[in-house]
């Protein structure tokens, strides 16, 4: 991350402030500089951060703050709380007609992601609500959009309405629904061409398709990684179509998203998902508290003691953590342990969750690759049952057998043993610090 | 005559009109805005002043130049005023564009933009890369399209084996640009489809091969090692190459442009920027902060969705197309 350093010392300030037990103006100002610097390296447009850091100022010094306990801490609070508000409620429902099909328009500018999203929300609606969706090609434009929905809806096995790129998208999305009604199809997903928001004739098109099939939504589709633009962009399509939402794509990357804020500040319509990948079923439901905390660059804890709380079984995590301190610990453990992490999502994820994370030697650099994880899973699985438990048999000959038997070298299975000692004596010098504590001792062997 | 004055002769008088043309034209939506707050800004307040510095640099921020980029540019614009004693908001509007182009070209040489072609005779290789939705494929079309009019023998390589509909969409570009495509089945190993592709290049004896590559987020380690892998094949088959690894930027995209650029540097040599979409009304100011901190210059801009509207960049018309609503309004 290039500004890791910025949101470093975003929390730095916020530490510093949240310790003090009285706050004075100048206090106050120095944060909010910094939370205006955070927010506009994370691309929040201007206007809004503007806004945002007048009501901050305003709450912080006045007397909900000064007269608290913890002044310090209230600060804080409040700039969360302001943040949040600003980004809305969670609102990830759709819309269903009262008569079938339910129509759902997708539109945006080009290559935010419209045909892969249209695929992966047809196969939400599909898997999560039991619907039977109808993919519509409206884009006559781009070379191969037409094709590009076909794979999607062949990958996903949901039938594809086109027409060809001789037809008209108003034409082609009108028999689109009478085609539906026929198939007994619930929802109709109209993917049309990507546009710029200035380009009045496009534009015009859209409304009449929107006319035409009367959507019951009409999504808003933005490349998170959208800079200060995104408000012309949401300000423009909103104007002309009045969205009812927005899908914030390509949330995997690295960005910060400040274009979230942007965009529920200047149209106030909900973000109701988030692509969260390339595969057809990354498609997530969007928490407005989390990307908040995600553009302040403070880490998504919530996110990860949720992750961890439904993946991990507590009694699981329990009987670990008894074999930590009894040095029972054997591969087999940890082959089931770093099954559980990964049911998590992607290690790269789960670190980027952790606040502080990039701050700590020797994780900054560490690539955490869940190749890596394979490889060691892999060296594990070629184990017999007797050398999972006591690792102690080893010799030459195995180990050889081992390497071949995973597709690894010696080398990398001598690896994995040494790596295996440590971390058990580092387990026990842990568990035997502190044998009473319940629950706190419960550590990822590999972090 | 002033800076404003003389890159007005340039682009108005000589041969390079059409460029111009095609700058003034495509860059309107983003112009408006942009020397329109700044004529405005200039229009309220008429003395140079600390209010005056903080909306120039609100305007510059929110053309996406970035936080950090803005606040140095900020520093040597009050020097400058400072130096030559500026008073009055109006005379600022030469030094503003000056220390703007500044940034950008920054003591380098006039051919920074040109692409590194090889002698006649001998294959040049240019590799795209860049995050999804940018334009990848499209921009190979029209490189094709403008490389085949200037007589070119050009192959392209459908590297991107992964999306949905990519090899169909870059097969349609060749044909519309008639030239040849090599690919594979959707899914198979990009190496692989480079690999082949260097080896019809040469045995056709083209003059350049483009290879397109799928759009990855460049967090994506995995995906970034695959790109590495591509890039040491084309190494391998033809020493020197890839003689042009270009990074295709969308204009619209804010601060992670500049992550983008340092990681796909990493695995990649980033000669050049391909920077799309910017007909929008985005400014694509990201350029410069890439520009200042890696010192990647801008190869090509797309400016509109015809095959002709992807055009050599160069600094002095960008800037011009920024501020040609102010110099019309200078006469």
């Amino acid at each position: 991350m290039v500004f890791g350093g910025l949101a470093d010392r975003l929390q730095d300030t916020f530490k510093k402030i949240t310790g003090k037990g009285k706050v004075n103006e100048q206090d106050v100002n120095i944060m909010a500089r910094e939370v205006r610097l955070a927010l506009l390296e994370a691309d929040v447009n201007f206007r809004v951060v503007k806004d945002f850091i007048k009501r901050v100022k305003e709450r912080a010094v006045g007397a909900e703050v000064m007269e608290s306990l913890t002044p310090g801490q209230q600060v804080v609070k409040v700039v969360q709380d302001e943040l949040t508000q600003l980004m809305g409620g969670e609102q990830s429902s759709i819309a269903v007609a009262d008569r079938s099909p339910t129509v759902i328009m997708m539109v945006g500018l080009q290559g935010a992601g419209k045909t892969t999203t249209s695929g992966k929300l047809a196969n939400l609606l599909r898997k999560k609500q039991n619907r039977k969706p109808l993919l519509v090609a409206c884009d006559v434009y781009r070379p191969a959009a037409i094709n590009q929905l076909q794979t999607v809806g062949k990958q996903l096995d949901i039938p594809v309405f086109e027409k060809g790129t001789e037809a008209n998208p108003v034409d082609i999305a009108k028999e689109a629904i009478a085609h539906a009604k026929e198939e007994h199809l619930d929802y109709v997903i109209i993917d049309t061409a990507g546009r710029l928001h200035v380009d009045h004739e496009l534009m015009d098109e859209l409304t009449e398709v929107k006319e035409i099939t009367s959507p019951d939504e009409i999504f808003l589709v933005v490349d998170a990684m959208t800079g200060q633009d995104a408000v012309n962009v949401a300000e423009n399509f909103n104007e002309q179509l009045d969205v009812t939402g927005v899908v914030l794509t390509k949330l995997d990357g690295d960005t910060r998203g400040g274009a979230a804020l942007s965009i529920r500040a200047v149209t106030d319509k909900p973000i109701k998902f988030a692509g969260m990948g390339e595969k057809l079923d990354e498609l997530e439901e969007f928490h407005p508290d989390r990307m908040a905390s995600r553009i302040l660059g403070m880490g998504d804890v919530l996110s990860l003691i949720e992750k961890a709380e439904t993946q991990v079984d507590e009694k699981q995590a329990r009987e670990l953590e008894e074999k930590m301190r009894t040095m029972s610990f054997t591969f087999e453990d940890f082959l089931e342990q770093m099954g559980q992490v990964r049911q998590m999502g992607p290690l790269e994820d789960l670190m980027a969750m952790i606040p502080g994370a990039s701050k700590m030697k020797g994780l900054k650099n560490a690539q955490l690759d869940d190749s890596q994880i394979s490889q060691v899973e892999a060296i594990i699985q070629s184990m017999t049952i007797e050398e999972r438990q006591n690792p102690d048999v080893m010799n030459a000959s195995r180990k050889r057998r081992i390497a071949k038997g995973s597709g690894t070298s010696v080398a990398q299975v001598n690896r994995l043993l040494k790596q295996f000692n440590e971390m058990k004596k580092m387990m026990k010098q842990m568990s035997g610090g502190k044998p009473g504590k319940k629950g706190g001792g419960f550590k990822m062997p590999f972090m | 005559m002033n800076f404003i004055q003389k890159l007005k002769r340039r682009f108005t008088q000589d041969e390079s009109n059409e460029v111009s043309d095609t700058y003034k034209k495509g860059m309107e939506k983003t112009r408006n805005s942009f020397s329109g707050r700044i004529n405005d800004l200039i229009a309220r307040y008429r003395k140079v002043d600390e209010d005056f510095f903080e909306e120039l640099e609100e305007v510059l921020i929110t053309a996406d130049v970035g936080v950090s980029t803005v606040m140095d540019f900020i520093d040597e614009l009050k020097m400058e005023v400072k130096r030559q004693n500026i008073k009055d908001t109006k005379d600022t509007k030469e030094v503003i564009s000056e220390t703007l182009v500044s940034i950008y070209q920054s003591g380098d040489d006039e051919s920074l933009s040109e692409i590194n072609m090889q002698d006649d005779g001998e294959l040049t290789v240019i590799l795209v890369v860049g995050v999804n939705g940018v334009g990848k494929t499209t921009s190979i079309g029209k490189l094709a399209h403008s490389y085949k009019q200037e007589g070119k023998k050009v192959v392209l390589a459908a590297g991107d084996t992964f999306r949905a509909g990519a090899i169909e969409q870059l097969e349609e570009w060749g044909k519309r640009a008639e030239v040849d495509v090599v690919k594979q089945s959707e899914g198979s190993d990009p190496a692989a489809v480079i690999f082949d592709a260097i080896r019809a290049a040469k045995s056709r004896k083209a003059d350049i091969l483009i290879c397109d590559t799928a759009g990855r987020l460049q967090n994506k380690v995995n995906l970034m090692n695959e790109l590495g892998k591509v890039n040491r094949i084309i190494e391998r088959e033809i020493p020197g190459a890839p003689h042009e690894v270009l990074l295709v930027l969308d204009a619209t995209t804010g601060q992670n442009a500049l992550s983008q650029a340092k990681t796909f540097s990493d695995v990649t040599n980033v000669s050049g920027i391909v920077l799309t979409k910017l007909d929008g009304t985005a400014k694509g100011g990201i350029v410069l902060a890439i520009r200042k901190e890696l010192a990647i210059p801008v190869k090509y801009v797309g400016l509109g969705e015809k095959a002709e509207d992807l055009q050599p960049f160069e600094p002095d018309a960008f800037v011009y197309g920024l501020f040609a609503g102010m110099m019309d309004e200078e006469e």
